[in-house]
């Protein structure tokens, strides 16, 4: 342990207008702590006061309704695991939930913290941006929905503002799709993605359309290739549309040499799994 | 018959239970924490050593080089690595500064506040640099043996008329093999006291109490009797135990000692991963000399290891893997020339297999390569080659007791349904993403320590009889999860005819066992195992000439004699001491002769899985089958196995340290990748029991043979599957990615 | 400093702690129980496993502010439990070397086995839901074999 603990302070509010409150007058969000016990253990998290959100009920529990699922910003992995609804209707996001760490992050780990982390590698984001998912930001100056796509600004960067706090994620209702998620890590659980893509799209006679695919780990945010969606809809899948659609993956994405992989490795592998979802949509 | 069966391991009820006391779990009243303040450049001066204002230092207990009671080395081989940098860097987690205070987390507070200004100086950082000489960062004599730490030759016959002989085809190729690192998931840790009356008292994590105790005595300028070392229960060493806690043993206690209190100090995953030893790197250059049957003639093999800033070890890791690299095969004309050598990394130390892992990858790799370019089979080149009893080895040692490889392997490969699965996989991969493979490696381990080392140790293991009748084993082996209680408890059971539950095995604590030699080298079950019988027969024997006892009268016969003779003579211990067998000899010169008493014989078989699209590689299936002599406990044995090849599998296709600078980039368990349950695929474990003379009941070490195999089984398995020349591991899929699309 | 009020291994305690205290320190230090271990403080090996309200969880990455009104079992707690049988499934098929995984495996294990409502969990399941415990000495096989054994009814 390599924080002074004594330097920290974590409250616990009754109330989410209570942890609103405290987030107004500078407490920073406190959820699962998967995250944030990682850098305070190594000492890289400020000390400072901290609001624990995890007893607020308001945050959580996923409902549905005719256009959307709501998800409560404390939903976990396992919430989302064994969830029936998104598991037919947006199966990426229970695949990433299910690549997530392993059980015990799975328990504690929640959707809000993922998103508002803003770790380029995080594996929910694919999954919410091919989703189509929007964002609920809550302070004591209001609340307000933002689409997903472009709620990432930069590394590390959001749209959330001093005193907001991240309280549900929505996704439309979905049918009809088929979907692709694919997460290469160095192993088969607790690994941090080098590449992770996610993909999904209406299919008929071998066409595609309203193809929407999102790779992580692949530049400083998580982020749709829409280059590759135009080259790849509307048309037949032959070698030559791979091929193009390969060259689009370079233009969409922007990968690095990191101690965990390649920059070359990270595009190879994005397109050749771009390659592989194509084929895989118009064979199914 | 306890020898044998699976009786439950002794101390497994604490372990399953939580009462197991690990060092990290006993406190102290009035104990401080301790820390280490590092170095940060590779290599360099020390200027000054700040200490920031921000801290009360006047709290603090500090310690650097100048606070050094004795001498500043760490007495091992050479006395080349201080406790505490001076003056001079050599590596970039070089101690330089500790400290200790009763609060943990006001102690990461001035670690951070202390800093270390150092003029640097260019580092050395491969064993390229180093035997190129670019800087010289050891040994500076203008010699030629600036920066090699140990330099061996093994000639036998006549290498250069085999590799000039007109019938044969030579092959030539470089592999290299990474660092790795134990990860045993009980970090370092050691607690220490002093007081002038009784000295230098540790406890801690450990595989070698009697390193520990040599290390302490010079530092603190003590007798024997003032210092003392006790193991407390160890989870994992795999090597890393060996020789790494001296250092910290000695940190602790020069604390302890200024502070004239109890000093705990536990490194956490980060500090251990990046300062503490690692598995040597390693290039191997292999020249072979194949006849178009496929007998190999010649071997001409070039063993490079990295030893990092200091001696350590290095020489007797160097010493096992230049034996191990000519492998299990009769080869009449072998040449092996190795070096270790100096770098401005962390001490690079012991790791299960000691050198052999990484020389027996390049042999088994190349074997493989002959075999592709020559047309032949791979199994079939192995057999013709394959040392027979009164065949000789590589250091023209005959092998004098039965063996037969052949079975091993044959044995093996039906177990994993190699030619079915290979013929499969062949017609199979040119239409499919996923590319299947199979491939296998066979081996030999040495038991016990290389050439003349078992005679210079003159280990001793001590028996004593309580009233009760109840038998202790007084030895310095240390239980470090491989079972050294419950096998030494077998070993005396069987031979004195008690039950199981009367024999126990003392805490290992310098004060009251002998010096039973280092916890490594696979010497436990067999060298080790073998005095305990020994002193156990002597034990008996002392109660049968008092007149009171028979061998096999029963555990309450027993009990009454061993009370009428304590009653007398106020105890009853009998001590047990090496002597090297007859038949076997070694020539240190030459370095020739007899390297190990006897060998344990392998064949490991692996099955691969590669995606083509993410070029990810899984390892789906593993046969591991030895021939190990006797085995003493099958969960135990298997456990052993399944643990190694676990470890081997890991260090094949997952664990790569990044370097930068000469230090560990990737030093937490979230980027340093071990194989997860998800990961580890089936391992099937077969034994095959020649009985030696040389161990107990007839056992040979088996602790690091499992290391051996799996890299060369798996990446010859990789090389089956996508018809490519894999020469270094960790490979992980960037490095298959290089491979396939050049 | 704050005063947790908890059940730990089925007593009523209360854990008197920094509110950003890991909860694998408090359970060490304050309530002395020392069978949870810490491999890594990371999250990412498992050794200091519990469960809290029946749910695996690492407690180095749990503050002492979120137990409150919890109930937390820990290795020590399983000994008096339906899950001793777990501890003599490991014991007798070798899942346990050098020891300091096995509290973690165990409390693991024991979740599984409890999600699994008496039916035997495959292998596959197994390691899935072991594999947030790292084990460096067993290759898993023999964890495997324990837990499945302790899982018959
Ligand atoms: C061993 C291990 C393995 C992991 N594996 C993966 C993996 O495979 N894939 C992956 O994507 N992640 C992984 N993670 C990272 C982590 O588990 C996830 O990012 C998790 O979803 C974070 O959620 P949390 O509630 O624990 O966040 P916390 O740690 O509580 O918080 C994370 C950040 O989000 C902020 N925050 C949290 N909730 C809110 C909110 N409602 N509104 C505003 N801000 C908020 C916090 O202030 C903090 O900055 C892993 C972590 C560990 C320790
Ligand atoms: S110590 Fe908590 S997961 Fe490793
Ligand atoms: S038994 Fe040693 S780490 Fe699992």
């Amino acid at each position: 342990m390599r924080a002074n603990v004594s330097k920290y302070e974590l409250v616990t509010p009754a109330s989410l207008a209570d942890a609103l409150k405290l987030c107004a007058g500078g407490h920073k969000p406190f959820a699962g702590g998967t995250d944030l016990m990682v850098l305070f253990e190594s000492g890289k998290l400020p000390p400072g006061r901290y609001v624990s959100l995890w007893g607020l009920s308001e945050l959580r529990g996923i409902t549905a309704d005719d256009a959307h699922i709501t998800l409560g910003a404390l939903t976990t992995y396992s919430d989302v695991r064994v969830n029936a609804v998104i598991a037919k209707e947006h199966p990426n996001l229970c695949a990433a939930a299910k690549e997530t760490g392993a059980l015990a992050i799975q328990n504690r780990g929640t959707l809000g913290g993922n998103i508002a982390n803003a770790s380029p590698a995080a594996d929910s984001p694919p999954a919410l941006l091919v989703a189509g998912a929007e964002i609920e930001l809550r302070s004591l100056a209001g609340t307000r929905w933002v689409a997903y796509d472009g709620f990432h600004t930069g590394y590390k960067q959001t749209l959330m503002q001093a005193g907001e706090l991240i309280t549900r994620v929505r996704i439309p209702r979905a049918s009809d799709r088929v979907s692709y998620y694919r997460k290469v890590g160095t192993r088969k659980a607790q690994a941090i993605s080098k590449v992770c893509v996610a993909a999904s799209a209406k299919v008929k006679a071998g066409v595609l359309s309203d193809l929407r695919i999102a790779l992580g780990s692949v530049g400083p945010v998580p982020l749709r290739c829409k280059h590759t969606e135009a080259v790849l809809v509307t048309r037949v899948i032959d070698a030559q549309a791979i091929k193009e659609a390969r060259d689009a993956v370079q233009k969409d994405i922007a990968p690095i040499d990191d101690i965990r992989s390649t920059r070359e490795y990270r595009l190879t592998v994005a397109q050749n799994l771009v390659a592989e979802l194509a084929l895989r949509f118009v064979a199914s | 018959m306890i020898v044998g069966t699976k009786i439950p391991r002794k101390e497994g009820l604490q372990k399953v239970t939580g009462a197991a006391r690990y060092v990290d779990d006993i406190v102290f009243p009035d104990m401080l924490h301790g820390v280490t303040v590092r170095s940060t450049a590779p290599r360099g001066k020390i200027k000054a050593i700040h200490f920031a204002p921000s801290i009360r230092w006047n709290e603090f207990t500090v310690i650097t080089a100048k606070d050094i009671p004795g001498k500043n080395y760490v007495a091992l081989i050479t006395y080349d690595q201080p406790f505490l940098a001076d003056t001079v860097i050599n590596h970039p987690e070089e101690p330089v500064v500790l400290l200790a205070h009763h609060d943990k987390h006001v102690l990461e507070e001035a670690r951070r506040a202390v800093t270390i200004e150092v003029e640097a100086l260019p580092p050395v950082l491969t064993i390229e640099e180093s035997l190129a000489k670019t800087q010289i960062v050891w040994g500076q004599d203008n010699s030629p043996h600036e920066n090699i730490f140990k330099e061996y030759t093994v000639v036998k016959g006549d290498v250069a008329a085999a590799f000039a002989r007109q019938d044969v085809s030579l092959f030539e190729a470089e592999y290299a093999t990474g660092a790795q690192e134990q990860l045993y998931i009980e970090n370092n840790g050691m607690i220490a006291t002093y007081s002038a009356q009784d000295g230098v008292t540790v406890w801690g994590s450990m595989q070698c109490p009697y390193y520990v105790h040599k290390g302490l005595l010079p530092l603190f300028a003590l007798g024997d009797d003032k210092v003392r070392v006790i193991q407390t229960e160890t989870g994992g060493g795999f090597g890393g135990k060996e020789e790494y806690p001296t250092l910290l043993a000695g940190h602790a206690a020069l604390l302890a000692m200024k502070a004239g209190k109890p000093v705990k100090m536990i490194y956490d995953r980060q500090e251990d991963m990046a300062a503490t030893t690692k598995r040597h790197p390693s290039k191997t250059r292999v020249k072979s000399a194949v006849t178009k049957d496929g007998d190999l003639v010649g071997l001409d093999i070039d063993f490079v290891i990295d030893g990092g800033a200091y001696n350590t070890l290095s020489p007797v890791v160097l010493s096992r893997g230049t034996i191990h690299s000519a492998g299990p095969y009769h080869t009449p004309n072998v040449r092996v020339h190795s070096r270790a050598v100096a770098t401005n990394s962390p001490p690079h130390g012991a790791f299960r297999g000691f050198g052999a892992p990484q020389s027996i990858f390049a042999l088994e790799r190349h074997l493989d390569e002959v075999a592709r370019k020559m047309a032949l089979d791979p199994v079939a080149l192995r057999k013709r080659n394959f040392i027979r009893q009164g065949e000789t080895t590589a250091t023209s040692q005959t092998i004098r007791e039965p063996v037969d490889l052949a079975a091993v392997l044959d044995k093996a490969l039906a177990a994993a349904d190699y030619d079915a699965k290979k013929k499969r996989f062949l017609a199979m991969n040119p239409s499919s993403v996923v590319k299947r493979g199979i491939g296998f490696a066979t081996f030999m381990h040495g038991a016990g320590f290389t050439g003349s080392g078992e005679k210079t140790l003159a280990s001793v293991v001590g028996v004593e009889a309580l009233a009760n009748g109840h038998v202790r084993v007084l030895a310095a082996s240390t239980e470090i999860g491989q079972g050294t209680n419950t096998v030494f408890a077998q070993i005396v059971s069987d031979t004195l005819a008690l039950p199981y539950d009367m024999i126990d095995v003392a805490q290992p604590d310098t004060r009251d066992v002998p010096n039973s030699g280092p916890t490594v080298a696979s010497r436990t079950c067999m060298v080790v195992g073998k005095l305990v019988q020994s002193a156990a027969i002597g034990l008996e024997q002392t109660l049968v000439n008092a007149g009171d006892y028979k061998h096999g009268a029963g555990a309450d016969a027993f009990a009454a004699a061993c009370a009428k003779y304590i009653a007398k003579h106020g105890s009853l211990k009998c001590y047990s001491q090496y002597q090297q067998p007859a038949n076997v000899e070694w020539d240190d010169k030459k370095y020739q002769g007899d390297a190990y008493a006897t060998y344990a014989w392998a064949a490991y078989v692996a099955e691969v899985s590669v995606d083509m699209a993410t070029y990810e590689i899984r390892c789906d299936d593993f046969v591991a089958a030895q021939e190990i002599g006797r085995v003493v406990h099958p969960v135990l044995a298997e456990g052993q196995i399944e643990g190694g090849v676990a470890q081997g599998i890991g260090y094949a296709i997952y664990e790569k340290v990044v370097w930068k600078e000469g230090r560990m980039a990737n030093g937490q368990m979230t980027n340093y990748i071990m194989p997860t349950s998800a990961d580890a695929p089936p391992i099937r474990v077969l034994f095959d029991e020649q009985p030696s003379p040389h161990g107990p009941f007839g056992a040979k070490g088996i602790g690091e043979l499992p290391m051996d195999g799996p890299a060369p089984a798996i990446l010859n398995a990789i090389a089956m599957a996508l018809d490519v020349s894999p020469r270094a591991i960790p490979f992980l899929p960037e490095d298959l990615m290089a491979l396939v699309k050049k | 400093m704050i005063d947790v009020k908890c059940r730990l291994n089925g007593k009523e305690h209360t854990l008197r702690g920094h509110s950003m205290a890991r909860l694998l320190d408090v359970i060490r230090e304050e309530a002395k129980l020392t069978g949870t271990k810490e491999g890594c403080g990371e999250g990412e090996c498992g050794a200091c496993s519990v469960l809290i309200d029946g749910v695996l969880v690492d407690s180095c990455l749990v503050p002492l502010a979120q137990v409150q009104g919890a109930e937390i079992t820990t290795i020590e707690g399983v000994a008096h439990s339906k899950h001793q049988k777990l501890q003599q499934a490991f014991i007798e098929h070798g899942g346990a070397q050098c020891g300091i995984c096995t509290p973690g495996m165990i409390i693991a294990s024991a979740a599984l086995i409890d999600r699994c409502q008496g039916r035997v969990p495959n292998t596959a399941e197994v390691r899935e839901a072991l594999a947030g415990n790292l084990c460096r000495c067993t290759g898993y096989m023999k964890i495997i074999d324990a837990v499945q054994a302790a899982a018959k009814p």
